[in-house]
């Protein structure tokens, strides 16, 4: 069988030692800043990059992969043991998960959050190795007009990423697009809105986006609320759950597994969104008569599966399409392209060692993770108790040596601190980052392919409809623009993302 | 008839949209929108630049409509001084080498928040500093300078 060869060529690569201390390396790190709040997988990925230079593609890969998928483990323990979120994806975490703790039952909290992640990233491997292939198969009749409608429909599928105003979430999709913009114009070599600044005429890095308006912004915002943490580490005295934690949450991991697979493969899902679509699941299945608010063993269960599941199956966008689902994948995009690698359905055909490779590291990587964070939470529990007066400047220090070593430019470094003002402006007035990070990857593509398109028709801009596959996913994206604008999905939707 | 801002997030989000957007097109112009059968590297920008003062017209205009959320509290402390620190480090990396930006760039950030204690920020300067140049200068092998230039 075909995708027996495959895994099999894939667990040749992930098993070699360095791409399984590269693996290590990378889960460990998603594990670090997945516990700690105020860093995310964006801003480490993007701090990372320059490093991952001199790296073969696939350990590359291998390793920013680990980080995203290690930071949805890492994540939950904080949740759960502070109140605080470590990533958005556990803020759901966090309502159940504090509960236990608070009860003295963090540690199965921490175990069924564990293994319903396990499980749910195993399944999400799986699902990757299965249906990548006839995506990509898919992918291949794409021309230049399907492409450009491609990523128009990933771009509006973004704008249900961003809770908040549709239209603003446009207007950043808008403002991304031109700022993809700067730089010399590939076609004519045209300087576009560099403003005589030679440094711009390569446009502007996306690494030095991505850390200005995740990193650097958030830095500045965790610094104007001074929260007060209390950890409940005393509490962990047993960490297997009884039978009876199991009996209430095998159900809860098996359905947050399938929503998380689920909403992961559409462009614009991702683990946040996951894991909040398991919890209202949850909550609803389990009527009014459950304790879900004092401490539901499923509001831990289902999320946190689902969430894994998720992260795991936006790789399949990503891998096949070419489209970037959520910031990270953008920032993946990035990586390969730094790596001389186009993203797209070519990769599996042409490259499958580092195909194959990167997803059966994905399941090697929530091996480690287990080993990881259940014998070693003592560790990360410690880590907790780091106060964010220390943690900032640390953070601040790699993010200038990371921008600078990206093209050893100090004009980067400013740059991103510009990044980091606009994205704090951005944070106060409510616009959301995700869809500008992603059209500002997608924009250059997205102009090339728009203007291949039209070009080799003559100028005649039907051919965007003329074309069955290019109209199916123009139609697909109409109808979900038109989804979120009617009332009562508008209303579930801001219902999904408050609670 | 008077208008009074009754969505002030949403009032200065649409006026930044529009702003941008109209720059866009006003420095855009320069740019050949090329011809109908082959499009030039104006007309994409041309195209955003039109979008962006749409959308951000209508945030503007909904702003004085719909009543929303003050902007809130900004930390201007926090925000001038990060700010202030990374570009103290960008000025200081090539002329005075990395171990002067580092202590530039820590001690600036540290008056950012009001919990920084001066017997803490010492030790983990050195810290820092010493983790910067085993892990990004011996380790990585990244080309930075270290000292000034003599």
């Amino acid at each position: 069988m075909d995708l027996l060869a495959n895994l099999s060529l894939g667990f040749a690569v992930a098993f070699t030692l360095k791409n399984l201390a590269y693996c290590f390396v990378g889960v460990t790190l998603g594990t670090l800043i997945g516990v700690l709040p105020g860093i995310g997988p964006v801003a480490t990925i993007a701090m990372l990059l320059p490093i991952t230079f001199n790296l073969p593609p696939e350990s590359a890969l291998i390793m920013l992969a680990g980080i995203y998928y290690g930071a949805q483990y890492g994540g939950s323990t904080s949740a759960i043991l502070v109140n605080i979120p470590g990533e958005a994806s556990s803020v759901v975490t966090a309502m159940e998960g504090y509960q236990m703790a608070r009860q003295g039952r963090a540690g199965a909290a921490l175990s069924i959050a564990a293994i319903g992640s396990f499980f749910a990233g195993c399944v999400g491997t799986l699902l990757i190795a299965a249906f990548a292939p006839p995506l990509a198969e898919l992918a291949f009749k794409f021309g230049p007009p399907e492409r450009c409608s491609l990523y128009v429909l990933g771009l509006v599928a973004a704008v249900v990423l961003a809770h908040g105003s549709l239209i603003k979430a446009l207007a950043m999709i808008a403002l991304g697009l031109l700022l993809g913009i700067i730089g010399t114009d590939v076609t004519s070599g045209t300087q576009r809105y560099t403003f005589g600044i030679s440094n711009l005429s390569d446009g502007i890095g996306f690494a030095v986006v991505a850390m200005g308006m995740f990193g650097i912004a958030e830095v500045i915002r965790s610094l104007e609320n001074v929260t007060k943490r209390e950890v409940f580490t005393s509490n962990i005295s047993r960490l297997w759950p009884s039978k009876e934690d199991f009996r209430g949450s095998w159900k809860a991991i098996l359905r947050g597994t399938a929503l998380g697979s689920l909403l992961g493969i559409l462009p614009g899902g991702g683990a946040v969104l996951g894991s909040f679509a398991s919890y209202t699941m949850e909550k609803r299945l389990a009527g009014a008569r459950s304790n879900f608010g004092n401490g539901a063993i499923q509001g831990v269960a289902g999320p946190e599966a689902a969430n894994n599941a998720a992260a795991q199956t936006s790789f399949i966008p990503m891998l096949t399409l070419g489209i970037p689902s959520n910031p990270v994948m953008a920032l993946m995009v990035g990586a390969m392209i730094i790596q001389g690698v186009q993203p797209g359905p070519q990769v599996m055909t042409q490259r499958p060692e580092l195909f194959w490779g990167m997803i059966a590291s994905m399941w090697v990587g929530n091996v480690l993770l287990v080993l990881l964070n259940l014998p070693l939470i003592g560790i990360w529990v410690r880590l907790l108790r780091v106060p964010y007066r220390l943690l900032y400047p640390s953070i601040l220090m790699f993010c200038c040596i990371g921008v600078y070593s990206l093209n050893n430019n100090v004009m980067d470094v400013s740059l991103a601190a510009l990044f980091g003002l606009i994205g704090y402006v951005f944070l106060k007035l409510d616009c959301e980052p995700a869809p500008l990070l992603l059209a500002f990857v997608l924009g250059p593509l997205m102009e090339e392919e728009l203007r291949r398109s039209v070009n080799t028709a003559r100028g005649d801009w039907s051919v965007f409809v003329s074309r069955p596959l290019s109209l199916g996913l123009l139609l697909v994206a109409a109808a979900l623009l038109l989804m979120i604008i009617l009332p009562n999905v508008r209303r579930k939707r801001e219902e999904a993302f408050q609670e | 008839m008077v208008f009074r801002i009754r969505h002030r997030k949403d009032f200065f989000a649409g006026l930044i949209f529009i702003v941008v957007g109209a720059l866009a097109l006003l420095i855009g112009r320069e740019y050949s929108l090329g011809t109908a059968t082959r499009m030039g590297p104006g007309y994409f920008p041309a195209m955003l630049g039109w979008l962006l003062v749409i959308l951000g017209g209508t945030i503007f205009l909904r702003s004085l409509w719909f009543d929303g959320p003050n902007v809130g509290h900004v930390g201007y402390r926090p925000l001038v001084l990060i700010l202030v620190a990374m570009l103290a480090f960008a000025v200081l990396l090539e002329t005075a080498g990395l171990v002067v930006a580092l202590i530039a760039l820590i001690s600036i950030a540290g008056f950012a928040s009001s919990e920084t204690r001066l017997r803490e920020t010492m030790p983990l300067l050195a810290v820092l500093i010493a983790v910067a140049l085993g892990l990004f200068v011996y380790g990585l092998g990244l080309p930075l300078k270290i000292w000034p230039a003599p």
